[in-house]
């Protein structure tokens, strides 16, 4: 053996298995003519009542099944599983985000031929979810008043990875400096395809426009 | 963050490469690491530092360049380079447009590695 440094060509890209992982998860899921929505999000801005706000809304139309991706804690599927929605806790065990084997593993646990809709409640983090595709069709994110309107300049993946922006709790506009135009056209700079809702998870307003949304884009892909 | 599961998948591709190649020690890796990107190079290298100890990766130095962020514009399809801060109000240098693609700016791309 020479002691010359030699190079080896690599040329690989370390998310490649996650990416194929996610492609055979679309692929089932096109199969049994299910829709994944993965919803991400900071702590606190309320995935989980937008969750419930969506699936009373949309219920009758739907069949929805939740995958609650928690550090570790199962309050949210708790919650979820109380209003008798099937729901699997997927324990991170300390990962900041869901990977797509994590996703593959939780959708095993449910049963895809009764479900129309799943939910990903991904881990409550603006950073670490946007690098991970998770099998899902399409990216939501959520953004609460009580964050700012500047998170877009701070997390600039986040939003560049979403199909459509929830700007949650609007009943607390007016109570911050959070300006909603400003918000839109940084956002829009980032990403001028997302489609961005203004919504109160908690009073129902401006939920309608986001479930025509969902509704259409899932009667679209599965029909 | 993220820092542990990146820095895994990097020591398992480098090994994944190395084996059956005749390699005794990975010395140095070449890394692209996109603009967007929240991961800072210093804590890639002391992540990787810890987990490829004992392996043929240990003390492998990490060269990292950053891919820049590179947007193509909707209107007339020309590309150009974008800074991350100017991200949320960049146009088209071309036409002033606002409708922009995208192009590159994220991952972590493993080019090559040198190898004893």
């Amino acid at each position: 053996m020479s002691d010359a440094v030699r190079l080896i060509e690599v040329k690989e890209e370390i998310h490649a298995d996650n990416d194929r992982v996610a492609r055979e998860i679309r692929a089932r899921l096109a199969e049994k003519r299910a829709f994944l929505l993965n919803l991400m999000s900071s702590p606190g801005s309320g995935k989980t009542q937008t969750i419930l706000k969506t699936i009373e809304v949309l219920g009758e139309k739907f069949r929805f099944g939740v995958l609650e991706a928690d550090i570790d804690s199962k309050v949210d599927a708790e919650l979820i599983a109380a209003r008798g929605i099937s729901a699997v806790q997927l324990r991170t065990g300390g990962f900041c985000h869901l990977d797509a084997s994590m996703v593959a593993k939780g959708l095993a646990a449910l049963d895809l031929d009764a479900l129309d809709v799943v939910i990903i409640e991904n881990v409550g983090n603006l950073v670490c979810p946007a690098e991970f595709d998770t099998g899902a069709n399409r990216n939501v994110m959520i953004l609460s008043v009580p964050e700012g309107d500047d998170k877009p300049l701070k997390y600039p993946l986040m939003f560049t990875v979403s199909d459509v922006l929830l700007v949650n709790k609007i009943d607390y506009l007016g109570l911050s400096d959070f300006d909603p135009v400003r918000l839109r056209q940084r956002v829009l700079g980032l990403n001028p395809r997302i489609q961005i809702f203004e919504i109160s998870a908690k009073t129902g307003r401006g939920v309608d426009a986001w479930t025509d949304w969902l509704s259409a884009e899932v009667s679209r892909l599965v029909g | 963050m993220h820092e542990l599961q990146v820095t895994e998948r990097i020591l398992s591709v480098v090994l994944k490469h190395a084996t059956g190649q005749n390699v005794s020690r990975i010395v140095r890796i070449h890394l692209r690491v996109g603009e967007l990107s929240d991961l800072e190079d210093e804590w890639i290298q002391h992540y990787f530092d810890y987990l490829s100890r004992g392996t043929m990766a240990e003390n492998a130095k990490l060269a990292i360049t950053r891919t820049p962020i590179v947007a193509r514009c909707d209107t007339c399809a020309c590309s150009f380079e974008v800074k991350r801060d100017a991200l949320g109000d960049a146009t088209c240098p071309q036409c002033a447009e606002r409708r922009l693609e995208l192009v590159s700016g994220s991952g972590y791309f493993i080019e090559n590695m040198e190898v004893l």
